[in-house]
């Protein structure tokens, strides 16, 4: 077993956090390759040292997946790094992804006890995502070293709608208990909201790739181009499978409601991003094309206004620029987007809503004309409310225009599955374990939740694998 | 992987395909389409039903080469590939459940417009057709009209049929009364001149909008359209809407977002060779 280097507490605590390599902002911002280059093994192992492995780790406590963080940071303190790579692939199935987009800073890294202030100094907690994200690039460049057993067949089949994390993780789970395993997928490639929301430079497409070329290694199938709801309805799959696991994302895009939308040059970030993303304009031997803005204004706040306004700079906009209701610390994105995107020459409006978008005589955008606003009394999600403040309308200049704020559900699944229950929103209902109205039928995901997070879908994918185990081999 | 069965040229740039896609074949219905992806680094386009064989898992998809994706496809050859084909898409067409019904197409719109009459004429209902195009070479499915009912076939020469629009031909059916309902396929200003000419008659005009779509699941708002004072998607909600509520400024406006680089992906792909000199 690992041999751990002696170090005593003080020891430990007098190493600094060490910092994750990145590109020159002014080089990356014009580029589309990723922008945090990774540590080093020497990096990693002296971050991992900084770790106190706490008798009872906080850390843990603050990921949704509960990852035993103590154990497999200090494995990598001990250089064993195929030991940290089968304990973190055992919590975690696409730590690849995780590591690079988790909001660590309100998750595993906001109560790390090396967070605490002591003594007066400010404390930086252990780097847990970066951590994870090089024990987990390690385990993808030595996938022998690392591939699970191979499983007994159940001859049991289960259909898994849709290719996101939430699909992803539960496929890989029941592929692993011997289930035979088809996901279906609307669009031609796999990989949900990580191929086609998530940019290059945050996630690097062949990550997801290699991610999915595991799955099918591992015997899953995957059937492209089938859109359940058109292409077969949820009831037709529940009678070819043994159980189904829903988990086709949110998907509907939510447009501001204020005049102009429909202007050449006004875009959803859904479409921006998946014409990059997916589609790749941004190459030169692509034929889907994508509007190549000068002054981009993106509205929201969140990762998706984030990754449209970088990408946006990327394609060569002289100006971008957030422009998002509150201030600056009720901006939903990561933190190290926003740092992210600062050091890149992205403009910030804050305490701004747009009340229109003015198009020029030939149909496209001129500019985002835009009210200040002031922060009321507090919400029911507990923010201070915005308030418009009257007669201070100004107008942004843009000739082009991103709508990043929010998504809603989409019907096509549920329309045609009369017995699944929906909330008002058009979510499915799902208990805690993915059990829907439908006995068999179980759903994770933004589909359940409303828009969240990788880890929380890739959490619902393995409660709801375990929960449709147990389904597949109970009594009757 | 569908591969192609049968390639027949219809007009001198509209192309018929037979196409491999079993699922599709059986359950799709008239007005749906599908999406169509050649291969690697392709775009994503729309392409009507136009027709199914179930019992030999076929689709008919009939193509008019206007810019760089739809000359690549009608390039391949019975023996090829496409690569994606995903559907069906869109909200299958409203039929008339009895009466007379006239279907209107224009140029490809009339490979659209073909399986609408042959559901119509299948219920039962009165079918006529009003099918245009520039000269001879130009009029398509007439043949296969034809057996849904009376077809009026209208050229801008006179070659075939009768001389003049089609619109010309519609507005005399109006007249003449006893129409239920006009469906119009065809290009955007046809489309629009048809809806103008039905609503003073008060007839139900059904038009169906091409809007430019990505990924035909509702998912990225791109197809939208303005019908009375809302925006919807074409690829969910459509793509056929009532025509005397479309705003056809909006679409034909919103058709021109890519023009240019349409025109330089037309431009580039005559020139082989250079194809990509100074893009990278
Ligand atoms: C631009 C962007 C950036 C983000 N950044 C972050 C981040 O940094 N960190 C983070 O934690 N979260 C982030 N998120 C949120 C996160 O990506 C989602 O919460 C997560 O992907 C949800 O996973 P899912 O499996 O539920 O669905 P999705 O990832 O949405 O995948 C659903 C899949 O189902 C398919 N599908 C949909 N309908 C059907 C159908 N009817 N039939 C068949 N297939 C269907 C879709 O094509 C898709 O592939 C971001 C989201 C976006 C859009
Ligand atoms: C629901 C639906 C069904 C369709 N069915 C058919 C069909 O059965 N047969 C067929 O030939 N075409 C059909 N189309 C149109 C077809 O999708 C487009 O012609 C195609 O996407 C153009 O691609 P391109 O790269 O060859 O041309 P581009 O280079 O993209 O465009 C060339 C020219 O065509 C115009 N154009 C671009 N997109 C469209 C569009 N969606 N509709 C009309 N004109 C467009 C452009 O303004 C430009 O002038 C349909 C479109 C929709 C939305
Ligand atoms: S999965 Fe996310 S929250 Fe959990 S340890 Fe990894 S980075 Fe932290
Ligand atoms: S809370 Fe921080 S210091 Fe403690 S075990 Fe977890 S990562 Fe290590
Ligand atoms: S094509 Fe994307 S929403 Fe219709």
């Amino acid at each position: 077993m690992a041999q751990q280097p002696h170090l005593t507490t003080k020891q430990r605590m007098a190493i600094d956090r060490q910092p994750m390599p990145a590109q020159a902002a002014e080089l990356r911002s014009i580029n589309f390759e990723e922008v945090n280059l990774g540590f080093t093994e020497q990096l990693a192992i002296l971050e991992a040292q900084r770790c106190l492995q706490c008798k009872k780790p906080k850390c843990v406590a603050g990921c949704p997946v509960s990852v035993d963080i103590p154990k497999f940071i200090n494995l990598v303190a001990a250089g064993d790094l195929r030991g940290a790579a089968q304990s973190l692939l055992h919590d975690n199935a696409l730590p690849c992804v995780t590591g690079r987009v988790c909001p660590q800073e309100i998750q595993c890294e906001q109560v790390c006890l090396r967070g605490r202030p002591m003594r007066g100094e400010p404390g930086t907690p252990v780097a847990i995502g970066h951590l994870e994200r090089f024990v987990a690039d390690w385990a993808a460049a030595h996938p022998d070293l690392v591939a699970p057993p191979k499983p007994e067949p159940t001859g049991r089949r289960v259909a898994i709608i849709g290719s996101g994390p939430g699909g992803l993780t539960a496929a890989g789970e029941l592929a692993r208990l011997g289930h035979d395993v088809t996901v279906f997928e609307a669009f031609h490639a796999s990989g949900g909201v990580l191929l086609y929301g998530i940019p290059e430079f945050r996630l690097p497409k062949d990550i997801v790739q290699q991610e999915v070329d595991r799955l099918v290694r591992q015997g899953v199938t995957i059937e492209h181009n089938t859109i359940v709801g058109r292409t077969y309805t949820l009831p037709e799959l529940r009678e070819r499978f043994d159980a189904v696991f829903v988990a086709v994302g949110a998907g509907l895009p939510v447009f501001m409601n204020v005049p102009g939308e429909n202007l050449k040059g006004v875009y959803a970030a859904n479409e921006y991003l998946t014409r990059v993303n997916l589609m790749g304009a941004h190459r030169p031997d692509a034929d889907t094309p994508v509007l190549r803005g000068r002054r981009v204004a993106v509205v929201g706040g969140g990762n998706v206004a984030m990754d449209a306004v970088r990408t946006a700079k990327r394609l060569g906009a002289d100006e971008a620029t957030i422009v998002y209701r509150r201030s600056r610390t009720e901006l939903p994105a990561r933190a190290e987007e926003v740092h992210h995107a600062e050091e890149e020459g992205v403009q910030f409006q804050f305490l701004t809503a747009p009340v229109e978008v003015v198009g020029d005589d030939h149909g496209w955008v001129a500019g985002l004309a835009c009210v200040r606003m002031e922060l009321g009394e507090p919400d029911d999600s507990g923010r201070r409310r915005p308030v418009a403040i009257p007669g201070s309308e100004f107008v942004v200049p843009a000739d082009m225009v991103v709508v990043a704020i929010g998504t809603r559900a989409n019907p096509l699944l549920t329309q045609t599955s009369p017995d699944l229950t929906i909330n008002r929103w058009g979510y499915i209902e799902a208990d805690a374990d993915g059990r829907t109205s439908i006995p068999g039928v179980f759903a994770g995901g933004d589909i359940v939740r409303g828009a969240a997070t990788v880890i929380l879908a890739m959490g619902d994918g393995k409660r709801a694998a375990t929960a449709i185990d147990a389904y597949l081999r109970g009594p009757g | 992987m569908h591969a192609i069965r049968s390639k027949t040229l219809l007009s001198p740039n509209v192309t018929r395909f037979v196409v491999e896609a079993p699922r599709i074949a059986e359950i799709r219905k008239p007005g749906q389409f599908v999406i169509v992806r050649l291969g690697p680094g392709a775009e994503r386009i729309p392409l009507t039903i136009a027709d199914a064989d179930p019992a030999a898992g076929t689709i008919t998809l009939v193509i008019q080469a206007v810019g760089k994706s739809t000359h690549d496809l009608v390039d391949l050859d019975p023996g090829d590939a496409i690569r994606d084909i995903a559907g069906p898409l869109g909200r299958p067409t409203e039929l008339l459940p009895a009466g007379h019904a006239v279907c209107v197409g224009g140029g490809v719109g009339t490979a659209v417009v073909f399986p609408i009459a042959q559901a119509l004429a299948a219920a039962g209902v009165r079918v006529t057709s009003v099918i245009g195009g520039r000269s001879k070479e130009w009029v398509i499915f007439a043949d296969e009209l034809r057996g849904t009912g009376d077809v009026v076939v209208c050229t801008d020469d006179g070659s075939a049929g009768r001389k003049g629009f089609v619109t010309q031909a519609l507005a005399e059916l109006c007249e003449g009364g006893g129409i239920d309902e006009v469906y119009a396929v065809g290009p955007v200003p046809m489309m629009r001149a048809c809806a103008e000419l039905t609503r003073p008659y008060g007839i139900k005009t059904t038009v169906s909008l091409n809007s430019i779509m990505v990924d035909g699941t509702g998912m990225c708002g791109g197809c939208r359209v303005g019908i009375g004072d809302t925006s919807q998607y074409a690829c969910v909600d459509g793509p056929e809407f009532d025509g005397h509520a479309v705003d056809f400024d909006l679409l034909i406006d919103r058709l021109t977002t890519y023009r240019e680089f349409e025109q330089d992906a037309l431009a580039r792909r005559s020139q082989p060779g250079q194809c990509l000199e100074g893009d990278r």
